[in-house]
């Protein structure tokens, strides 16, 4: 349209493409400003994945603005611009995503082995020679993972799953309990986690004593964190479930309660686990709660009432922040704590994900 | 069953009397099954109920105790430094090698060191989010889309502490020659002065490293908003002959205002609160500085000094950690309050305003 009025009528080919860049232009433009940059930087020797995707980003932008500039007019040159703008954000989000990733495997498999996660290991002193052996292996953490993320889980599901069926199904929207509790539940998701460790430190330092901390108030912690997220995900699942589901249920008398656990929690089960599965896996990365809340041990323990415990977060940290004599070896059981850590949260999505598909309510 | 019986031939009276009696007998044998008098047996039915509903109600109140507790159990544990003096107490008088005199001026350096780290993470983090907003909501295929937002929610699922490790081995020496630059540069500005950290342990570092864990929220929320323009309004802007970015200016941005606020918000207080990236990457001084590119004018924040600190900290000392993690609960929780209360009130005016031509 704009080509039509802007270009003078008396113009012999006139069409309604004319004045326009083709639509082929932007994608060719893009890969022809790589292979371009890519070729200069190898020539002059300075390759680096990083410097010619700026470089290729940079050089595509400015080409396309005044190319754009000179045939269509300013205003499409910015919406371009604009365009190119966006993609690249996309990219700057993924790079770290995908080095992030690429970094744990790689220096992760170094230390990764059978060994490494069927046996306890970190540094041991022998008072005899004095000399500290450094053995690779996170089972302490692996089993320490386990015990503080399932009582977490035991204590939160239920009450979060509650707390959600209470704000869906029997308070009204005008109740006021329910609209500061939603509030409140959002607020919730915000709080930072260590803070949430001091709280549970706080809770067991009055109860216990000075030297209070244990598996069991890591999980308090956890469970701080994890109940926000289950309220907020039982709740959106419930909300999907038909009132015409409700309303057969209790016109043939079945109670409010029974109602609700039968055919409302039922139909919304799948999407429940897969709710209370992703939040698992949140929690299951938090280093700085079970850090404040259990402290850290080489040592293996598996009773969550007494003592330190060890979680692949933590042990992750502590390797890295506090190394033993052997920093080399210190900070490669960090590395392999931190990718069995992703490895175990990459598990509990691929749960969720399959749980949501098999499980899902099946449509007649 | 019940349908059909009004049906039968009308052969006689006593047989229709007989049959109607039937019906009215087996409804009353299937109710009496479970209980004796009708009376009894909805009172055991609403006890069954108001069971159910106390619990569910505990559990929602719950959430208040919780939030209450956590208040509470900071305040009785922090409260004995706050209130302790400075001057004389062993633990506290020269606590991390400095006079500080009383728990305000120890708190104040890392207080701002928090606030200071969020809004670099912000600044560098929050326009890359609204644009991969965009960019999933309004210009991927229709098909792409859902895709990239899961890989964009991948991000989410990273644990911080890998973040950390990544942003130590392969952040900071990637941020070092832009530091040298800046430096050279722009070195005038009191951002970039120098020295410039060899080892790449600077703000920057911790910044980047904290814009990165904040794009997914930024993002998940302002595209869920973007969402839910006006279709129609999105439709009359370029009918009007604007192009796609005069049509965001026009339509989806000042619909969307409010809640790219509130999202902006929420991740300030995300990266407030983020611990192991900072503790982890720069090496901290308590003090107030706005440098970027040093490794020893760094500004501490309160999350991280909590974790380097509590485990080598005398019972006291815990204690002033616990203040300061209280002063770090009341400013997010403020934050987040603000957030969501923006947040709640367009919703509220999205919905009475906008009820038709929303995308499907």
């Amino acid at each position: 349209m704009t080509a039509v009025t802007s270009a003078p009528a008396t113009a012999p080919s006139i069409s309604l493409t004319s004045g326009q860049l083709p639509r082929w232009i932007e994608p060719a433009l893009a890969i022809g400003t790589a292979v371009v940059v890519a070729a200069v930087l190898l020539v002059i020797q300075l390759f680096n994945p990083a410097v010619w995707l700026i470089l290729t980003a940079v050089f595509y932008l400015i080409a396309i603005s005044v190319g754009s500039g000179i045939v269509e007019g300013r205003r499409k040159a910015v919406d371009r611009v604009v365009r190119g703008l966006v993609v690249c954000a996309f990219v700057l989000a993924v790079a770290p995503l995908i080095s992030t990733l690429w970094t744990v495997v790689a220096q992760g498999l170094k230390v990764l082995t059978w060994d490494f996660v069927t046996k306890p290991g970190g540094s041991v002193f022998d008072p005899n020679t004095l000399a500290v052996t450094n053995t690779p292996g996170a089972l302490q953490a692996v089993v320490g993972t386990l015990i503080i993320t399932g009582i977490a889980a035991l204590i939160s599901v239920p009450i979060g799953i509650l707390a959600a069926v209470y704000l869906t199904e029997y308070a009204l929207p005008s109740n006021p309990l329910r609209r500061v509790i939603t509030f409140l539940v959002d607020v919730m998701t915000g709080i930072p986690s260590i803070v949430a460790g001091l709280f549970a430190f706080s809770l067991f330092a009055l109860i216990v004593g000075p030297k209070a901390f244990s598996g069991f108030s890591a999980s308090i912690a956890l469970c701080v964190l994890m109940i926000p997220i289950v309220i907020r995900s039982t709740e959106e699942m419930i909300r999907l479930v038909p009132n015409e589901l409700r309303e057969a249920s209790l016109a043939l008398g079945v109670p409010r309660a029974t109602t609700i656990i039968k055919v409302v929690l039922r139909t919304a089960a799948s999407g429940i686990v897969t709710g209370v599965v992703l939040a698992v896996a949140r929690v299951v990365g938090e280093t700085a709660p079970i850090f404040i809340a259990a402290s850290f041990t080489d040592n293996f323990n598996a009773d969550p009432f007494s003592g330190p415990m060890q979680t692949l977060p933590v042990m992750a940290y502590t390797a890295y922040s506090f190394p033993g004599k052997d920093i080399e070896a210190s900070q490669a059981q960090a590395w392999g704590a931190a990718l069995l850590l992703v490895i175990v949260v990459v598990i509990f999505n691929l749960i969720a994900r399959i749980v949501a598909k098999a499980f899902a309510p099946k449509s007649r | 069953m019940l349908a059909r019986s009004p049906l039968p031939p009308p052969a006689g009276g006593q047989t229709k009397d007989a049959h109607t009696c039937e019906i009215k007998s087996g409804i009353v044998t299937d109710v009496a099954q479970t209980g004796d008098a009708p009376d009894r047996l909805v009172g055991k039915r609403r006890a069954g109920d108001r069971f159910f509903l106390g619990l569910s109600t505990t559990a929602a109140a719950s959430i208040m105790v919780i939030l209450a507790g956590v208040a509470i159990f900071l305040i009785l544990k922090g409260l004995p430094a706050i209130t302790a003096n400075w001057d004389t107490n062993n633990d506290l008088a020269g606590y991390q090698n400095k006079h500080w005199g009383s728990f305000g001026n120890y708190v104040l350096p890392m207080l701002w060191g928090s606030i200071w780290s969020a809004l670099i993470a912000l600044v560098l983090g929050a326009p890359v989010a609204i644009g991969i907003a965009l960019f999933i909501s309004h210009y991927a295929p229709r098909r792409l889309a859902s895709a990239l937002a899961y890989v964009v929610d991948l991000l989410a699922a990273v644990p911080s502490i890998v973040f950390g490790l990544w942003g130590i081995i392969v952040m900071r020496p990637f941020l070092l020659p832009l530091a040298d630059f800046l430096n050279q540069y722009l070195g005038w500005i009191p951002l970039f002065q120098g020295p410039v950290s060899s080892t790449g342990s600077t703000m920057l570092a911790g910044g980047v490293v904290l814009a990165v864990m904040i794009l997914p929220i930024v993002t998940a929320l302002t595209r869920e908003i973007f969402l839910q323009t006006p279709r129609l309004n999105e439709e009359a802007a370029l009918a009007l002959g604007a192009t796609r970015w005069e049509m965001i200016k026009l339509a989806v941005f000042p619909y969307a205002r409010s809640g790219m606020v509130s999202a902006i918000l929420l991740g300030l207080g995300r990266a407030l609160g983020e611990t192991m990236a900072i503790a982890l990457i720069i090496s901290p001084s308590l003090l107030f500085s706005v440098k970027l590119l040093t490794d020893g004018f760094n500004s501490q924040t309160i999350a991280a000094n909590i974790a380097l600190n509590f485990p080598i900290a005398t019972d006291i000392q815990r204690s002033a950690l616990i203040g300061t993690g209280l002063m770090l609960f009341v400013v997010s929780l403020a934050v987040n309050m603000i957030a969501r209360g923006i947040l709640g009130r367009s919703e509220r005016k999205g919905r009475t305003s906008s009820k038709m031509g929303k995308r499907a």
